[in-house]
């Protein structure tokens, strides 16, 4: 691990225009919120033809990447900051690691645009919708690409902003705005953890080159290497809605469905797992804030997982499912150099699964007037075909039916814990188990609930199958739930791919065998499917959620009570500290301030009453005045 | 021949025309008695002039006198303009000018 960057090599080539993969998407988003209406009839399609050229691009670029030794290519652009001892070089790193982000990004990101021409066709807003969804690949592309934590951070607040506008697409919705505003600021919360990170990394080494952190994160003392990876761990935190700040992204599911398939589930939200995973060797340095990640990754998958089986709105059931995934993600990067792999692998395989999930879930609003409760679905196997069984693939993906890709990219996180060894070894592999079991039963419990039984439809409603555009997507990334695992982790192992990022892959002692792991967490995928079966599939669902639940339920109704703790443990808190600021400044500062020039002013009121008009009282005080001074005069000189 | 009869003197005539300003409300007198003050003050000048053999007491003095002149013209002239519009040269009276 210690030559973690490799030495550059001159770029030449199809290289050198790597930047076209940023700027493309970002034209394409000028041109349509500079072009005003003058694009509304072709602008969604201009959108789409960059973000698949950028597609092309980022393709083109990884190909010629795997020719190039160390497979490691640096692209300084221009100087960004200059000043005294600040020198910000703004760049590209184009290697293993940011490629297959690049690709995920562009990937996805082109599909998703192509299903958006069809979702939002009626929608009078889509120009401004597409404007960001480009401007989103834009700021997602700048972040993983860039050479520094500082080009990350611009990408990083880039993609926030798009985020916000994008929840707060259908801003006219007070529940819209409300979530914006919601995922904004917890998002802030993290964002400022990140800034601080970049701060001591500016103080302590007087750059934010990933090769100048990674190469003398040596020489700094152990508390400040804490400090930054726990910082840089509470940026992630934020944007990739882990505890504690996981209660904003099911509130996002406000958004448009393409969104919370691209940003929220994709790509977006899986920037904390690449951060992490990219501060490698700053996380290398110091066991203390991996453990940490760890931690919270263990915790946010039971969290998620918890919360996805009590929900009966379709988005936020897979809302909760993203944020257990990404859990697993962070649980993988926390076990360091031998799961780094594992979890670029289960994210890339999330992002194919986890996007056509939602893609079909907006085939399924779409179908059913954009109702997302689960209790009015039922038995839409046969009206929407496609849906179902593109739906159905990324369903048993992403529970991880053996030979699937969830199966092999979660089966691996559960080994790499496991492998562990020792009581945490055993108590991780168990929650992974565990939280696989969950995902089993909330993801059946979804199945059953809106595709078998009998329809519980509200009147009027006529299911219909989605048109081409939208159901090309969801086929193409059905494909890519099948496949995606087996190609990553059997045929060309990423672990290989990403070696000069991460170093050689360890063929690790597994204290439990492969095969015991793998039957172990099938029957408990088992045991979960049954179980929701035995739940929602043997009897009727009522079209109501039952109110006389048990206290388990109502928690996970509730998030775990997240917001309430949030609300209880920060807002009111901040709210009764505004009160009492505002009081001081009110009675104390201002009271103060007024008192003082009331003060004056009554006083020279007085003082003026002594300004009679008579000339003789002047002149007494005159004389008054002289005579004083004359006898100070000679007290003085006597 | 000490100086200070001298001093004595301008200290009587002083407090004479302070006294004076003080207690008389025509304007006139008013007047006369700040002229009495201003020579009283020249008469000090002059005294220190010749006890110390020095000059600048007496240029003091005719500076001094040259200012009374003057004054005395612009405040002749608003004791008559007052006395015009208000028939009275009674200091009180003109109390207009006030908070």
């Amino acid at each position: 691990m210690n030559e973690v960057v490799p030495a550059s090599v001159p770029v030449d080539g199809l290289l050198s225009v790597a930047w076209l993969v940023i700027v493309l998407p970002l034209a394409g988003a000028a041109l349509l919120l500079l072009g005003g209406r003058r694009t509304d009839r072709w602008g969604h399609l201009l959108a789409t033809g960059t973000v698949v050229a950028a597609f092309a691009v980022a393709l083109a670029c990884t190909l010629a990447l795997t020719e190039r030794a160390g497979r490691t290519v640096s692209l300084d652009l221009f100087t960004f900051i200059d000043t005294g001892n600040l020198d910000v070089t703004a760049g590209l790193l184009f290697d293993p690691l940011s490629a297959v982000f690049a690709l995920l990004i562009t990937g996805v990101g082109a599909l998703i645009h192509v299903y958006s021409i069809g979702y939002m066709a009626h929608d009078p807003g889509r120009r401004r919708f597409f404007a960001y969804l480009n401007l989103f690949v834009a700021a997602m592309l700048l972040l993983v690409l860039g050479n520094s934590y500082v080009a990350l951070y611009v990408g990083w607040e880039g993609v926030g902003l798009a985020s916000y506008l994008l929840i707060a697409f259908w801003h006219t919705r007070p529940a819209a705005a409300t979530a914006a505003k919601k995922a904004f600021l917890m998002n802030r919360v993290g964002d400022v953890g990140l800034a601080l990170a970049i701060f001591l990394m500016f103080a302590q080494l007087g750059t934010t080159s990933y090769a100048g952190v990674f190469g003398s994160v040596g020489l700094l003392a152990g508390g400040t290497v804490t400090a930054i990876g726990l910082l840089l761990l509470l940026g992630a935190c934020g944007k990739s809605g882990q505890f504690p700040l996981q209660a904003w992204l099911p509130d996002a599911m406000e958004g448009p469905t393409p969104v919370s398939a691209l940003i929220h589930a994709a790509t977006m939200v899986t920037a904390g797992v690449y951060l992490i995973a990219r501060s490698a060797p700053v996380y290398d340095a110091t066991p203390t804030a991996r453990t940490v990640v760890l931690a919270v990754g263990a915790v946010t998958l039971l969290i998620g997982a918890i919360a996805g089986c009590a929900h009966d709105d379709i988005k936020k059931v897979l809302a909760y499912s993203t944020v257990s995934q990404i859990g697993y993600m962070f649980l993988a990067v926390g076990l360091g150099p031998v799961g780094y792999a594992a979890a670029i692998a289960h994210l890339l395989a999330h992002g194919f699964f986890k996007a056509g999930l939602f893609l079909g879930a907006g085939s399924v609003m779409h179908a059913m007037d954009d109702s997302v409760d689960m209790r009015r679905f039922g038995g839409l196997a046969r009206k929407l075909p496609i849906t179902f069984v593109t739906f159905g693939l990324g369903y048993l993906a992403l529970i991880g039916f053996p030979f699937l890709s969830g199966w092999w990219t979660k089966d691996a996180i559960i080994e790499v814990a496991l492998d562990r060894g020792g009581w945490s070894g055993w108590v991780l592999g168990g929650v992974a188990v565990l939280g696989a079991g969950l995902t089993a039963f909330y993801m059946t419990r979804l199945m059953l609930m809106t595709f078998f039984g009998r329809p519980r439809w509200e009147e009027g409603v006529h299911p219909h199958e989605a048109p081409a555009s939208m159901t090309a997507p969801m086929v193409l990334l059905a494909f890519g739930s099948v496949a995606a695992g087996f190609l990553l982790v059997a045929a060309f192992p990423l672990s290989g791919w990403l070696e000069p990022v991460f170093g050689e892959p360890e063929e690790a002692a597994h204290l439990v065998s492969p095969l015991v792991v793998s039957i172990v967490v099938t029957v408990v995928v088992a045991l979960g499917a049954l179980t929701a079966w035995l739940f929602v599939g043997r009897r009727e669902v009522p079209t109501t959620a039952p109110a006389r639940v048990s206290p388990v339920v109502t928690a996970a109704r509730r998030g775990l009570y997240a917001d309430t703790i949030n609300e209880s443990l920060v807002m009111r808190p901040g709210v009764w500290l505004t009160r009492a600021l505002v009081w001081l400044d009110a009675r104390g500062v201002d009271g103060a301030v007024n008192g003082a020039a009331a003060a004056l002013g009554g006083g020279s009121a007085r003082l003026g009453r002594a300004q009679t008009g008579f000339v003789r009282s002047y002149a007494l005080g005159i004389l008054g005045g002289a005579v004083l001074v004359a006898g100070a005069l000679v007290a003085v000189t006597a | 021949m000490t100086i200070t009869n001298y001093l004595v003197l301008a200290a009587i005539l002083f407090t004479i025309g302070a006294v004076g300003v003080l207690v008389r409300r025509n304007a006139i007198v008013v007047f006369m008695c700040i002229e009495l003050m201003l020579n009283s003050v020249n008469l000090t000048l002059i005294t220190f002039a010749r006890s110390t053999g020095t000059v600048e007491g007496q240029v003091i003095a005719l500076f001094v006198m040259v200012v009374a002149a003057a004054e005395v013209v612009i405040g002749l002239a608003i004791i008559m303009s007052i006395y015009r519009t208000r028939r009275s040269a009674s200091v009180d009276d003109v109390n207009l000018l006030k908070y």
